[in-house]
C-alpha cells in the first residue's frame, strides 16, 4: 500500500476534514497543484476553487475559498475561509448567484464601480466552483 | 408599620422581577453555549494560523512589510471591543476602565490617543471624550468573520496610511464561565512573532527549507492582513461568550437577591398580619369585657 499523508482542511468555524489520504490536489496560487506523502515543506496561498483528496481509491470533492496551506512533517494543513463538501452544496443556490454575479458584473462594466466588480467576480468564482465540486461529487 | 397591601404588592413585583432574571439567565445560558462552540470551533484554526505565520516570519526582515513597520509612536489607537447590551456585571465596566487607563498612561506620555469602539457599551462610554475615530456597534449579536475583517482592514488601513503609529486591543478574555478579564494585547505594527527558545532553534533549520508559492514576501502581504482579521475574530468570540457568561453570573445573583428580599418582605408581610389580628382580637376581647361589665 502506497504512503498516506495526513490531510487537515481548517476553517474559522471547525475543522471540516482530518484524515490520511493518499493524494491532494488543490488550487494554488500558480495553479492547481498536487502533493504526495513525503513532499518537501511547501506553502502557498489558495484561491477559491475545487480541492480533491483521494482515499482508497475514492475521489472526495470540497469547494474552498481564499487562504493558505502549509505541507510539513508529511502533514498537509490548508487554513481557509470556507469549505463544503459536494453534498453540502445547494446547486439551485449556486445557480442563482452564478446568475446574479454575472448580471453585476455586466452592469459594473458600465458603471465602473471596482469595489462591486471585484465582489462581484469573487461571487462569481464561488459560484463556479461549487458548481463544479457539485457536478463532481457522488449523489 | 407598612399596610398589609403595600407589602404584598412589594412581594409581587419582586417576584414579577425575579422571573426576569430567572428567564435572561436561562437565556443566557443558552447563548453561552452557543457562542462557546463558535469560539472552540475557531480556535484549531487560529492555532494553526499562528503556527504557520511563525514559520514564515521566522527567517524575514519585519521592515518590508507596511504591518509590520515599527515607527515612532506618537499616535496610539485603542481597539475597544465590548458587547452591545449591559446588565452583564461588571464585564463591560472593566473592559472599559482598562482602556480608560491604558489611554491616560498614553496621554500622560505626550501621545494622542484614538479610538475605535466595538459594541455599543464603549461606544457610549466614549463619546462624550471625542476620541472615536470609528464605531461598529449592533454587530456583537450575531457577527460573522466579515464583521470582523471590515473592522480589521479599516484599522489597519488608517495605521498604514499613519494615522496611528501602534495600535493596542483591549477586550475580554473569556477564562471560564466564573471568570472573564480584560486583556490587552498588542495588535499593530505585527511583532515578528517572538523568537521563542523551543520554537525557533527546532523550526529555524527546517523553515529555510520551504518551497514557497508565489514568493514569501507576497504570501506575507497575504497571511499579514488575514492575522489582523483572526485577531479582532477572536476577541470577538471571546467578548460574545464572555459577555454571556458574565450575564449569567449577574441574572444568578438578581435572583438569589430577590429569593432574599422576598423572603424578608413575607416575614414584614406577616408580622403585619399578626400584628393586625392581634388588635382586632384585643379589641373583641375588650368589647365583651365591657359587656360583662
Amino acid at each position: 500500500m502506497a504512503e498516506l499523508i495526513h490531510l487537515e482542511v481548517v476553517t474559522p468555524s471547525g475543522p471540516v476534514v482530518s484524515e490520511d489520504v493518499d493524494i491532494v490536489s488543490a488550487p494554488g496560487y500558480g495553479g492547481d497543484f498536487g502533493v504526495l506523502a513525503n513532499h518537501a515543506p511547501f506553502l502557498s496561498t489558495i484561491k477559491i476553487g475545487g480541492l480533491v483528496y483521494k482515499k482508497d481509491g475514492k475521489e472526495n470533492y470540497l469547494m474552498v475559498s481564499g487562504g493558505f496551506c502549509e505541507v510539513s512533517n508529511n502533514k498537509i494543513t490548508f487554513l481557509v475561509e470556507s469549505a463544503e463538501s459536494g453534498h453540502q452544496i445547494d446547486v439551485d443556490r449556486a445557480l442563482r448567484a452564478k446568475e446574479r454575479a454575472e448580471k453585476r458584473l455586466a452592469e459594473a462594466k458600465s458603471q465602473a464601480e471596482k469595489i462591486n466588480m471585484a465582489r462581484a467576480q469573487a461571487a462569481l468564482q464561488r459560484a463556479l466552483a461549487r458548481l463544479k465540486v457539485a457536478e463532481k461529487s457522488p449523489k | 408599620m407598612p399596610s398589609l397591601k403595600d407589602v404584598k404588592m412589594q412581594i409581587t413585583g419582586v417576584k414579577k422581577t425575579s422571573q426576569i432574571t430567572k428567564a435572561m439567565n436561562m437565556v443566557s445560558a443558552a447563548k453561552l453555549r452557543g457562542a462557546q462552540t463558535k469560539m472552540e470551533a475557531f480556535r484549531p484554526y487560529a492555532g494553526k494560523f499562528n503556527e504557520a505565520l511563525r514559520n514564515i516570519s521566522a527567517n524575514m526582515k519585519s521592515s518590508q512589510f507596511a504591518l509590520m513597520q515599527a515607527r515612532e509612536v506618537k499616535t496610539v489607537e485603542i481597539l475597544v471591543v465590548t458587547s452591545d447590551r449591559g446588565l452583564c456585571g461588571s464585564f463591560n465596566t472593566n473592559i472599559i476602565r482598562m482602556s480608560e487607563r491604558l489611554m491616560k498612561k498614553y496621554e500622560a506620555e505626550g501621545k494622542k490617543v484614538s479610538l475605535v469602539c466595538v459594541g455599543k457599551k464603549a461606544n457610549r462610554y466614549f463619546r462624550k471624550t471625542g476620541k472615536i475615530r470609528a464605531h461598529y456597534i449592533d454587530i456583537m449579536g450575531n457577527f460573522q468573520m466579515f464583521n470582523a475583517r471590515a473592522i480589521a482592514q479599516d484599522v489597519a488601513a488608517n495605521f498604514i496610511a499613519g494615522g496611528a503609529d501602534e495600535v493596542q486591543l483591549v477586550y475580554g478574555s473569556f477564562i471560564s464561565v466564573a471568570r472573564q478579564t480584560p486583556t490587552t494585547l498588542h495588535f499593530l505594527p505585527v511583532k515578528s512573532v517572538d523568537t521563542g527558545e523551543e520554537a525557533n532553534t527546532a523550526k529555524s533549520g527546517q523553515t529555510g527549507a520551504y518551497i514557497y508559492e508565489p514568493s514569501p514576501e507576497e504570501i506575507m502581504d497575504v497571511l499579514l492582513p488575514l492575522y489582523t482579521n483572526v485577531m479582532v475574530y477572536n476577541a470577538m468570540l471571546e467578548v460574545g461568550a464572555s459577555e454571556h457568561a458574565a450575564r449569567m453570573t449577574a441574572m444568578d445573583n438578581a435572583t438569589k437577591a430577590c429569593k432574599d428580599i422576598i423572603h424578608n418582605l413575607t416575614m414584614v408581610y406577616n408580622k403585619a398580619r399578626q400584628a393586625a389580628i392581634t388588635g382586632e382580637l384585643m379589641d373583641i376581647v375588650g368589647g365583651a369585657e365591657a359587656l360583662k361589665g
